[in-house]
């Protein structure tokens, strides 16, 4: 998927001024955020979780290439096949590869959201294949030829009326309006591609070194119909997301649906252990794992480790006011929030997503809720630090900080300064504010700036009280 | 109180260059505040700036510049308090952290951040203040912004609640989302003020919601950006720092306020 985090704040306004987004948007906040803390405080050990939780992935990253080979060993002990990806051009070639080998017409896809960041479906598209995504979500923004905007629930930004819509122009009328048509009629068209399917794709959100399987959470079963009823099925996923064992991933699944949707569990957390075996009622002919580094194994080794103990739970995007104000589109890639603003400019560079870390506020909601306590603020803080050394960040800003600091260390120069400041702005106010002032547009486009008494709180102290 | 039996502690009073310019009123009101509790209160006027600015901007450089001057200017005192979390945090979590590994600079900053406090915690936590007296009492019914910072960073929530139930005459109610940020963000709000402008508007419908005729927080930035979005619509809702009620200044216009006429 084409990178489009330059024009962030041209999106973000469009955004801010799309009626059904922010409909769609204000209903999906309320939900996630509800649901979640409700969650938090039904479970008393939550918080100790969390905790462990993040230990535990520390210590897994720690030794991540140990953990991996395990994982290759097993999942060919169990006949299944482990493929090394460096980049998104590489793991597509693997992808590709496989699904032109076995003369693959119809992919059946689970969702991804590696998948996504490699751009998988217009490779496949582009070679003929016909790819169907059976995650309700992601076949309703499919439909639409739009990109997922949040990565749990990828058509979030939709509202029923707009699906609606989407579903008379693919399938015919009638029009249904009531949820549970649309679903049915969804299934109803997805069932028979389910069948037809020469490759099953899925993401994998932990991979077991000791027992080499995938596992995968859905609410809707989709990925289980992928995965078994496909000739071949084919795993995406981090290299980042191996776990030693099945205490493991219990660990993280206590976790994950709580932080996500608000659920206690999922409706589906299934395991896939290699192809068929002799005697399996049914399952693949091949099993295969698309190992992806993209970027990750260089995080490894800095000082945004921390961000590879991300669990794709999507719970600071859901309580980030940002997010919640733009929608996932605005951000421009196929990670939003507070996530995405941390991995995008990792993955697809610094300078190709400035706005990303700069386009928050730092209230650190997002690490509040974090199942795996990543520090988000710090970690956008520390890419705006990058930006600036190198010089990414806009001219005119870096000049204001040189001036800032060149001013505030010079105490004396600085009160001078504020003498100035504090009779300027009060004469220019009316009744106790102003409603423009130069140099701070930003502010008086949607605010009255507050009017300042005339004298400075030191210069005041100091002539009530005397020096200090 | 922790130190000092029949001395009153020296706070060195840390006056954020919001409030040193815009409310000056809320120096006044921590300034009562603190020596109400029994401390002296001294404000160095080299002061500038926490260097906040800088170190949110990526300028590490230069935030450190600011800090080692901050370092040096407070370092006599017994306490570093200020009239709020955005500052406080600062200087408590992350000059430590600017400072790490460096031989000179990181058990200063380390002393420096452990003595230093944000008002409504330090009268509250520290000086296990509960009660005061705000004077003549309010009749007014006010809504708790709580920032971000000052929640997240330094934990503050229940302090300045406690303390504004012993406000005579003053019925505090909450708001939907207190805890969501109202989208000033330093200078976030500059630079994307589309965004702030919308979450400044969720934060104010909340506020309308909630029926209240009074806003309170403990951070200006916050203050001046809900107030100044209140001014802009014409909505008839006074803003004021919590210290300001607590001391009994807050009989005049609100942050923001008309200063001739009804509000």
């Amino acid at each position: 998927m084409e990178i489009r985090s330059k024009e962030f704040k041209e999106r973000a306004v469009f955004a801010i001024h799309d009626a059904s987004l922010q409909q769609a948007l204000g209903k999906a906040r309320g939900g996630f955020v509800g649901k979640r803390a409700q969650q938090a405080a039904e479970l008393p050990e939550f918080e100790a979780l969390r905790e462990e939780a993040k230990n535990r992935k520390n210590a897994i990253l720690g030794h991540l290439d140990h953990w991996l080979e395990r994982y290759e060993a097993a999942v060919t002990a169990a006949g299944g096949q482990v493929h090394w990806a460096r980049d998104a051009a590489e793991a597509r070639e693997i992808i590709l590869g496989i699904c032109k080998r076995v003369g693959a017409r119809t992919v059946t896809k689970g969702k991804s959201m590696v998948s996504e960041e490699i751009g998988l479906n217009e490779a496949l598209i582009e070679h003929g294949m016909e790819v169907v995504e059976t995650d309700l979500g992601e076949y309703i923004i499919q439909l639409a030829h739009e990109p997922p905007s949040h990565i749990i629930a990828p058509a979030v930004h939709k509202t029923k009326d707009q699906v609606s819509d989407l579903f008379v122009a693919a399938h015919g009328g009638p029009r249904k309006t009531e949820v549970a048509d649309l679903v049915n009629e969804a299934r109803q068209v997805l069932r028979d591609k389910y069948f037809r399917s020469d490759v099953g794709i899925t993401g994998g959100n932990y991979l077991v070194a000791e027992t080499g399987s995938s596992v995968i959470v859905t609410n809707e079963g989709n990925g289980d119909l992928t995965q078994t009823l496909a000739k071949v099925h084919i795993v995406t996923s981090g290299i980042e997301r191996v776990v030693p064992t099945l205490d493991d991933v219990t660990l993280f699944l206590r976790l994950l649906a709580r932080s996500a949707t608000g659920q206690e569990t999922e409706t589906y957390t299934t395991f896939s252990t290699g192809p068929r075996r002799a005697g399996d009622p049914d399952g693949p002919e091949e099993y295969h794992v698309v190992l992806v580094d993209n970027g990750r194994s260089k995080m490894l080794g800095g000082r945004f480790r921390e961000m590879l103990r991300c669990i794709r739970c999507g719970a600071c995007m859901n309580h980030c006011p940002v997010y919640g104000s733009v929608g996932g589109h605005a951000y421009g890639w196929v990670y939003p929030g507070p996530m995405g603003s941390v991995l995008t400019p990792l993955i697809k560079g610094l300078d190709n997503a400035y706005d990303l870390p700069n386009a928050c506020t730092l209230n650190g909601r997002c690490a509040s809720v974090c199942p795996v306590k990543i520090p988000l603020p710090d970690l956008l803080r520390e890419l705006r630090h990058l930006q600036h050394r190198q010089e990414l960040s806009p001219a005119i800003q870096r000049h204001a900080l040189t001036a800032w600091r060149f001013v505030a260390t010079r105490p004396k120069l600085y009160r001078a300064g504020e003498w100035i400041a504090v009779r300027l702005l009060k004469a220019l106010a009316r009744n106790g504010s102003l409603r423009k002032f130069p140099f701070a547009e930003g502010w008086t486009a949607a605010r009255d700036l507050p009017a300042p008494a005339g004298k400075s709180f030191i210069e005041q102290w100091k002539s009530r009280r005397g020096q200090s | 109180m922790t130190q000092h039996p029949g001395k009153s502690p020296r706070v060195g009073l840390f006056a954020t260059c919001l409030m040193n310019v815009f409310r000056p009123g809320i120096g006044f009101a921590a300034a009562k505040l603190l020596e109400d509790a029994g401390c002296s209160v001294e404000v160095p006027d080299a002061q500038t700036c926490c260097g906040q600015p800088g170190y949110n901007s990526g300028d590490f450089d230069s935030a450190r510049a600011l800090a080692r001057q901050v370092i040096e200017l407070f370092e006599p005192f017994d306490y570093v308090v200020g009239p709020s979390g955005s500052c406080m945090a600062t200087i408590r979590h992350d000059y430590p952290a600017l400072f790490e590994g460096d031989p000179n600079w990181s058990a200063r900053a380390q002393r420096l951040a452990a003595k230093s406090f944000e008002l409504m915690s330090f009268l509250h936590d520290e000086l296990g203040v509960t009660r005061v007296d705000a004077g003549t009492p309010l009749k007014r019914k006010a809504t708790y912004h709580d920032s971000c910072s000052g929640l997240r960073g330094l934990g503050i929530k229940g302090q300045p609640r406690a303390l504004l139930a012993s406000v005579e005459g003053l019925e505090l109610v909450e708001m939907q989302d207190a805890e969501v940020c109202c989208g000033f963000g330093g200078t976030f709000c500059v630079k994307y003020p589309e965004i702030s402008e919308k979450m400044v508007d969720d934060k104010v419908a909340n506020i309308l919601a909630s029926g209240a005729d009074t806003v309170l927080g403990g951070d200006l930035g916050c203050l001046m950006n809900i107030a100044g979005r209140l001014r802009r619509i014409n909505a008839p809702v006074r803003v004021f720092h919590t210290a300001e009620v607590l001391a009994g200044l807050a009989d005049e216009a609100g942050i923001a306020g008309r200063t001739e006429g009804a509000a």
